[in-house]
């Protein structure tokens, strides 16, 4: 801060507008920011979203519940299998309907791996934000793997649709759980290869320790959920604090919200200590919580894999495609890698539903950028975009 | 606290005209008139015994049948409704509240119906309720910055509208 405002002082110039996006490659899709700036300082952001608007909740109007599956995966792509999971729950609990156990451990597996690939991506793509073009194809090639897993699943590599009502629909194929394993093993120890690139970097920590400060109570206020809400200290997962029918997934699984509890992140003597620059609530911290997640979904993985393994049964196979809802109104928010995402349902008794509804993390998440690049540097605009990890397709569904 | 905890505590301070709906199916809601809404939001947020510090999600619905054939089966006068979802990341419960207003103010269609913003409560609601009032068509009282935000400022109609006609042209690129 002391710098900006030394700046401000000496030099300062007429104010001017300039227009971040919405081509700009570190805005993360076509996101597009005016910046009213003094010189080198921003004084005001105002984001433009809606280029990428596809009218998603209108169509889900007009197809049945199981045929919006593939929209949804639309919305966040990086995550496209997290995405599918939350719609199917929703549509559950409005039929009040329970997997059986061996597709509850499925989806974890799959929604855990999810998690991962798309915390690569966030962590790569950020490396890029900040002009480090290295990390990205090291995070890409420990996400080719898991997209080659999601191929033999399901076939597709970005778009699933793979956990649809009712579970998923097909059941792993045969040695799927020893590929799983083998690349688990394998990506262990290049997690700290991630470190050594960017979270002890001298100059990540310079560009993302200290800026971009959300507190607790405006996280909380502006809706901020998922990683960018737990880096601000705020003790907050919806694995554990969600709905029943969400949380039951999660029963018997040993793991701890990644959040800074006085002073100390969870087991952290394991991993690269927090900088002394480093402040609660910082760039640094979204991204240091979004790596721990990484960690925590491998332990995820591989207890979901011993159940899976020791369960029998039905994975849980697809409902109709024209399965009748029953008449009512729900609204289910699952913890998607990038925060709380939310489907809400109402039916009126047909397999259409009345209303779809997705509620976005990142449409929240990305609406604080405003309090959080006041006052900041130009060349601290993508640092703090970019911790905040948006996908444009989900804010703009 | 459970639903009807909350429901008691709401009607406690503001009056009999709170009303609870617990379907057999679904989440269980509660309507308040729109005239109560700020009162009721702040002591949803600033009741100690409530502490609804979250704002998950604002979404409208648009109840009309566009189905000439259809209209006598529907058990409901055509209106929207405004829907909260609310949580408290403290106390760890969750609440829907429902506000129901006419599809057009004074029964004169192109007036927005309206309800007041609660953006000053919940900073959630700012971008939420733009997307209400860009999609479903409901104007918010006192919002500081009440313009579209999905679609293009001049863009007509609202979508999610039930008789929303995709226009055939915008701009000089084909609607249909």
């Amino acid at each position: 801060m002391t710098t900006a405002q030394t700046i401000e002082i000496d030099v300062r110039t007429d104010e001017m507008l300039v227009n971040m996006g919405p081509q700009h490659p570190s805005t993360h899709g076509v996101l597009r920011l005016v910046l009213r700036t003094d010189g080198e300082v921003v004084s005001e952001v105002m984001p433009h979203i809606g280029y990428l608007h596809r009218c998603a909740e209108k169509i889900g109007e007009n197809l049945t519940a199981r045929q919006w599956v593939p929209y949804t995966d639309r919305m966040d792509y990086l995550a496209g299998m997290n995405m599918n999971l939350g719609w199917a729950l929703a549509v559950e609990k409005l039929m009040d309907y329970q997997v059986p156990e061996r597709g509850r451990h499925l989806r974890v597996i799959i929604a855990e791996l999810g998690r991962i690939a798309s915390h690569l991506v966030g962590m790569g793509a950020y490396g890029l934000d900040l002009g480090t073009f290295s990390p990205f194809l090291y995070a890409f090639r420990e996400r080719e793997k898991i997209l080659d897993l999601f191929e033999e699943v399901c076939g597709a590599r970005l778009t699933y649709s793979y956990l649809t009502v009712g579970g998923a629909t097909a059941d792993f194929p045969p040695g799927w759980l020893e590929k799983c394993e083998a690349f688990l093993d394998q990506f262990v120890p290049v997690i700290d290869e991630y470190h050594a690139l960017l979270t002890t970097n001298a100059i990540f920590i310079k560009r993302t320790a200290g800026v971009g400060l959300l507190s607790a109570e405006m996280a909380i206020d502006y809706g901020c959920t998922g990683p960018v809400l737990r880096g601000s200290g705020v003790d907050y997962d919806l694995r554990r604090d969600g709905e029943p029918i969400y949380t039951s997934m999660y029963e018997g699984y040993d793991y701890e919200v990644i959040c800074q509890r006085a002073g100390h992140y969870p087991k952290d003597q394991e991993y690269p200590p927090v900088p002394i620059e480093a402040v609660l609530g910082d760039c640094w911290h979204r991204f240091y919580v979004r790596m721990l997640e990484v960690v925590q979904a491998i332990g995820l993985v591989r207890q979901a894999m011993a159940k899976y393994r020791a369960s029998d049964g039905s994975f849980g196979e697809p409902m109709k495609l024209n399965q009748k809802l029953p008449k009512g109104e729900v609204y289910l928010e699952t913890e998607s890698p990038r925060g709380q995402m939310g489907f809400g349902l109402v039916s009126n008794g047909t397999a259409i539903p009345w209303r779809a509804r997705a509620r976005s993390s990142c449409f929240c998440n990305l609406s604080v950028v405003s309090e959080l690049c006041r006052g900041c540097l130009i060349a601290d605009v993508p640092a703090i975009v970019g911790s905040l990890d948006i996908v444009m397709g989900e804010i703009d569904r | 606290m459970e639903f009807t905890e909350i429901v008691q505590t709401l009607r406690d301070t503001h009056g009999e005209d709170i009303l609870s709906v617990e379907p057999d199916v679904g989440d269980a809601w509660v309507e308040v008139p729109a005239e109560l809404w700020p009162e009721v939001a702040l002591s949803l947020r600033d009741d100690n015994r409530l502490g609804f510090d979250f704002l998950n999600c604002v979404s409208g619905v648009d109840y009309l049948e566009p189905d000439p054939k259809k209209v006598a089966k529907v058990d409901w006068e055509p209106h929207i409704e405004v829907v909260y979802h609310l949580s408290s990341l403290r106390l760890g419960h969750r609440l829907t509240l429902k506000i129901i207003v006419p599809r057009w103010r004074d029964d004169a269609a192109g007036q927005l119906p309206q309800v007041p913003s609660v953006a000053g409560v919940w900073s959630t609601a700012d971008w939420h309720e733009r997307e209400v009032y860009d999609l479903v068509g409901v104007e918010f009282t006192g919002h500081p910055d009440m313009r579209r935000i999905l679609c293009p400022e001049d863009w007509e109609g609202h979508p999610l509208r039930k008789d929303y006609e995709m226009p055939l042209e915008y701009h000089g690129i084909r609607g249909r």
